[in-house]
């Protein structure tokens, strides 16, 4: 099978690249790209830590072939906020110590995002579904939850 | 069916460090043309929040700010050597390192300072916002930045300094069995609560309080995390993880994330952690070690709520519901024999 010629419009901006078949869009972010937030945690869709937005919905970017979303609009952790700034989750998630060894922080943000978006006011309960697919070793993931509620505020209140 | 409550606690000593053959950690610190001091290691932070502990150790040694510190952990085969963070033992014996080579840097930091301003170093002392200043006469002071610059370019000096801290290996006396193999224990308890279901066999862990006595907390939002990731970590051996379910049985091994089975963000106990601390006379500003403890108390206290809880006594890891079904059963079998 031949490569293809893929286009992106990954966090505002319009990209352009030959993927090779099977490559995932996972691999054109971190390889082709080199937008290395998105993490390969597993590589069989397990834990969340390479969550990135398409179209707005957060999917394991590990399992997309990239071809089948060409065209499609990719939010990634880079494209959160403008370089050196913080936006409420992640202003949230540093303050409110959500992150430990940082694995799985990219991932657990990007869900966050696509729920605080659909969802601006969510119930605890609400954030613990939204996270059920990400996976962390360290924290114990108390902080995460209560780091997203605190975003939810933030935002609410900004 | 009945759910039933327990609880059960259980306490643990965890020593920081261990009895190796002399177990060094060495530090190097030195201050770039503007005033940052880097701290190079070969001591590796995988998320244990090493570089951050020992910043601090570095800025309150110096009398600088956090933000003057640069710590560099980037390769073990060029930087100071250390012998590796496990054993509990990096924030204590790095972090010792660190506060040798910060005291050595700092005193000749005093010393240019001295030079530079005209007086005698021992009148000197740091305001802890990057200036140093002649005490008693603060307006005769010199900024961290315009220190380094003349020390590199007027001076021809550098503000460096050496830590080697090194915990010599202890024998036994034989006569009374006496050592020293670690440097100073950290001791935690943890409570944990639990429901189990009589039919099903689940046990669901409700809250889990923990007690950690830590030496001094460098870092207590890190340590409180630590202790709490780690109670979710023990949680998660006690009641779900097993590479080989039926040792020495091969069958049935989980093979990836999807059937790895780990506590996930909807199972989680409620948890109450308090730090107590007790600065230890070794200790880096007396910390002690509690990377690898914080799994260990609550794996016990869960046992012991299910015995509370229901009478079996498990002692095979994880705790599933196959293994409290068959527990239970084999208890009423004992009850009815008992009453037959
Ligand atoms: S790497 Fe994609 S879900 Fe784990
Ligand atoms: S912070 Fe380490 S995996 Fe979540």
């Amino acid at each position: 099978m031949a490569s293809k010629i893929v286009t992106l419009r990954v966090n505002d901006r319009e990209e352009e690249f030959l993927a090779r078949p099977g490559t995932t869009l996972l691999g054109a972010l971190r390889d082709t790209l080199g937008l290395t937030a998105a993490k390969r945690g597993c590589a069989q869709g397990a834990c969340g830590s390479c969550n990135v937005l398409v179209d707005g919905k957060p999917v394991p970017s590990c399992l997309v072939p990239v071809e089948t979303v060409d065209g499609a609009a990719v939010a990634t952790l880079e494209g959160v906020a403008p370089t050196g700034d913080l936006d409420e989750v992640q202003a949230a998630f540093l303050e409110d110590f959500a992150t430990q060894c940082g694995f799985c922080t990219p991932g657990m943000i990007m869900t966050a995002e696509a729920l605080l978006a659909e969802n601006p006011d969510p119930t605890r309960a609400e954030v613990v579904e939204a996270i059920s697919g990400n996976v962390c070793r360290c924290t114990g993931y108390e902080p995460i939850v209560n780091a997203i509620l605190d975003a939810a505020s933030r935002r609410r209140s900004a | 069916m009945t759910r039933l409550r327990g609880r059960g606690y259980a306490a643990v000593n965890y020593p920081t460090g261990m009895n190796l053959g002399g177990d060094p950690s060495q530090a190097l610190i030195h201050a770039t043309t503007t005033g940052t001091f880097v701290v190079s290691l070969s001591s590796v932070d995988l998320g244990q929040g090493l570089k951050t502990v020992v910043a601090q150790c570095a800025a309150e040694t110096l009398g600088l700010p956090f933000t003057n510190i640069l710590v560099d952990t980037a390769d073990t085969d060029t930087g100071p050597h250390c012998m590796g963070t496990f054993a509990s033992r990096g924030t204590h014996r790095v972090g010792n390192a660190v506060i040798m080579a910060a005291t050595e840097a700092r005193a000749i930091m005093l010393d240019v300072a001295a030079e530079e301003l005209e007086v005698d170093a021992a009148d000197l002392e740091t305001d802890g916002t990057g200036y140093i200043q002649v005490r008693g006469a603060e307006a005769k002071r010199i900024h961290i930045t315009d220190l380094a610059l003349a020390a590199h370019f007027t001076h021809g000096r550098t503000i460096s300094g050496r830590g080697v801290f090194m915990k010599e290996k202890s024998e036994v006396v034989p006569e009374t069995g006496e050592m020293d193999p670690d440097s100073c224990q950290a001791h935690a308890c943890t409570v944990a609560e639990v429901e189990v279901d009589d039919e099903t066999g689940v046990v669901e862990v409700l809250r889990m309080y923990s007690v950690y006595e830590i030496g001094r907390a460098l870092h207590p939002a890190m340590a409180t995390q630590q202790v709490e990731g780690g109670a979710w970590m023990g949680m998660s051996h006690a009641l779900f993880e097993a590479t080989e379910p039926y040792y020495p049985v091969r069958d049935h091994g989980p093979a990836d994330f999807s059937e790895y089975l780990m506590p996930a963000a909807g199972d989680i106990p409620e948890q109450v952690s308090v730090l107590l601390e007790r600065p230890a006379p070794t200790g880096p500003y007396g910390a002690k070690g509690i990377g690898e403890m914080t799994a260990n108390a609550p794996i016990p206290a869960i046992a012991n709520a299910i015995f509370d809880a229901c009478g079996v006594r498990l002692d095979h890891m994880p705790f599933t519901p196959e293994r409290v079904l068959r527990a239970l059963d084999s208890l009423r079998g004992q009850d009815l024999s008992a009453h037959g």
